[in-house]
């Protein structure tokens, strides 16, 4: 039976966006972008609390 | 409200409306209808899916709730930069591959026509329900303070989307939407710099010294409503739901330029929605510092509903509460000046004792608030006691300058207006091409009559929209009682999708009745709290519950009945 899903190698390709070779790169930046934001308002609630 | 007011109130909303009706005036090409501009790019995209996602109860509801509850509402987006980053890799490329107009005709794609209808169905219930409370909330809200007739504020915004929407459908939506957003972000920009123009100096400190800015909560309590774990587990599903398979959602990204434009205008959300949304509810918790200094703090802010009961026969034990109220607001003034005093001054102990004491000032405080609700409600049960709605609205006309009311004003509708338009055209879509077109095949290649369609139903869902909203009560919370309505249809939903995606064994007929079931138990769940509350779980969890439940539900089903769906490889060959 075939995939239902897109290839893996969409993820691949170009994003054509400054500073990033392919999707998997804005993704991995977008995800550390949250981490980081979690992490700021943990240490956010920490300072003010 | 004066002469500038309206002036600004008005220039800013009919001439958005009339710029989009005209310049979509002759969209007739049912692609562009329901799509949008085949040349959109991704900004227009991303503020468009953000337009249609934050309502006026996002910008009314959620200052008053931090207002009263503190920032901790804010875990409950911890889910949606993970499910935004899901829908680009998963949902988006299959959606655009495919070409297909609405989220539900994929599943007929991938199934069957049954599963496509209850796919459909499951939005247009929600949604439909939705739809009405985006229209009333609002209306009810400005109606009350400004003095102006419900009923005629809830015609006037839902004729006034409706004329745009219908004109010139997605493209028009887009269009509105950028500018309505550039209005958003100018007037809530405006009204924070006020704001912070107002505070004293150790804003921040005292607003977290009253418990007001907590906004990460580890403990792993499902009873509580927003916590880590619930934001991201239960927004996580939430999310996913609401942006990978509701068709108001899915409308605006499926269209644009090319699959690229899509994906940038999410991850433009990804990226800006937490800080978006933090911006707001700390607006709200600074709101609160704020009120701690001014002499004239009410009681309770819906000063509209109070003055009705307050001159009554009960007037004498009202204005004991008020009197009551303000000696305990200076008291506390008092309190937190000492306790500034003793943090300036590096006096560990002395600071201690002063916070000790201007938190228990706080807690008398809130009594006497809870006191005044229930005078409200002693003199009349059908009373209206949540005022936090009107925290923010009470702030923007009594401290705002003449001119930036106007703007606020023009905030609230332009955001209702937005979201409103999203989700007509939606349910104008959906209605057309996963119902009608369903009934008439021999007509889907019709197409003139097919936009034909799509705009008369476009304009009856939004006839629906004003009529729900002018005769229905809503709950008085309104943000929660949106995000309550999506926990409840939203699972079962997204069980489906997650079923058509990932497991591609599971047929049609096995995802179908264990929607139903997986439907069925969340309704339970809900209903089963609301009858045990100390059994009651947040309703966040009701997400991943009913989603889980969904897809175990179809395994189950797939391995005893061993239905065979029709081949995916028909899918598999387009994607």
């Amino acid at each position: 039976m075939k995939r239902s899903s897109p290839e893996p190698s969409d993820h691949d390709e170009s994003p054509d966006v400054p500073g990033f070779r392919t999707w998997r790169g804005v993704y991995l930046f977008v995800f550390g972008w949250f981490v980081l934001v979690v992490v700021l308002l943990a240490i956010f609630s920490r300072v003010f609390a | 409200m004066n002469l500038t007011d309206w002036v600004v109130l008005l220039g800013t909303m009919l001439g958005i409306a009339a710029y989009g009706t005209w310049r979509t005036r002759h969209t007739d090409n049912l692609n562009t209808y329901l799509k949008g501009n085949h040349n959109t790019g991704w900004v227009t995209i991303g503020l468009s899916v953000m337009a249609t996602q934050a309502s006026t109860i996002t910008y009314l509801s959620l200052p008053g709730q931090a207002y009263e509850n503190g920032i901790a509402f804010i875990q409950n987006y911890f889910g949606l930069p993970l499910a935004l980053i899901i829908v680009c890799v998963a949902f988006l490329p299959i959606y655009r591959k495919l070409g297909v107009y609405t989220a539900y005709e994929y599943l007929g794609k991938r199934f069957d026509a049954k599963t496509r209808l209850l796919g459909a169905a499951l939005f247009l219930l929600q949604r439909g329900l939705q739809a009405g409370i985006t229209i009333y909330a609002p209306a009810i809200i400005l109606s009350t303070v400004l003095g102006w007739r419900l009923d005629l504020t809830i015609i006037f915004t839902g004729l006034l989307v409706i004329v745009y929407t219908v004109t010139g459908g997605s493209a028009a939506v887009n269009l509105t939407q950028k500018w309505q957003m550039a209005v958003i972000f100018g007037g809530m920009l405006t009204a924070f710099v006020v704001l912070l123009s107002k505070l004293p100096a150790d804003a921040t400190h005292i607003a977290g010294a009253m418990g007001k800015l907590q906004a990460v909560d580890f403990t792993p309590d499902l009873k509580r409503r927003y916590t880590l774990w619930s934001g991201l587990l239960g927004g996580l599903f939430l999310s996913l739901s609401y942006f990978g398979t509701d068709q108001s959602q899915v409308q605006r990204y499926i269209g644009g330029a090319a699959l690229r434009e899509g994906r940038l205008g999410l991850m433009f959300n990804a990226v800006f929605k937490i800080p978006m949304q933090f911006s707001i509810v700390m607006l709200g918790a600074l709101l609160f510092v704020f009120y701690q200094f001014q002499p004239d703090t009410p009681v309770f802010f819906n000063q509209t509903e109070w003055q009705r009961h307050a001159q009554g026969p009960q007037a004498s034990a009202f204005r004991a509460i008020e009197q009551k109220h303000a000696a305990l607001h200076a008291d506390k003034q008092e309190k937190i000046r000492a306790w500034v005093a003793a943090r300036d001054h590096g006096e560990a102990t002395a600071e201690t004792a002063a916070r000790t004491a201007m938190v228990e000032a706080q807690k008398a405080s809130d009594a006497i608030r809870q006191e005044a609700r229930a005078a409200l409600r002693a003199v009349d049960p059908k009373a209206k006691i949540k005022d936090s709605d009107y925290v923010f609205i009470t702030f923007i006309l009594t401290q705002l300058p003449h001119g930036v009311i106007g703007l606020l004003i023009a905030v609230m509708f332009a955001s209702a207006l937005s979201s409103k338009a999203g989700e007509l055209n939606a349910l104008g879509t959906t209605s057309t091409i996963d119902l009608w077109r369903h009934f008439r095949p021999l007509a889907a290649h019709d197409e003139p009559r097919n936009v034909r369609n799509a705009k008369w139903f476009t304009a009856l869902w939004g006839v629906f929209a004003i009529g729900f909203a002018l005769f229905v009560s809503f709950a008085e919370n309104l943000i929660e009682a949106l995000n309550i309505v999506a926990s409840i249809f939203y699972p079962a939903l997204l069980g489906v999708f997650v079923v058509a995606f990932f497991l591609k064994k599971v047929g049609g007929s096995a995802v179908f009745w264990a929607a139903v079931a997986a439907q069925v138990l969340v309704l339970a769940l809900f209903f089963l709290g609301k009858v045990y509350p100390a059994h009651e779980i947040g309703y966040l969890w009701l997400n991943p519950i009913g989603c889980a439940a969904c897809v175990i539900f179809s395994l189950a089903l797939q391995a005893v009945i061993r239905t065979k769906g029709p081949p995916v490889g028909h899918v598999a060959s387009v994607a």
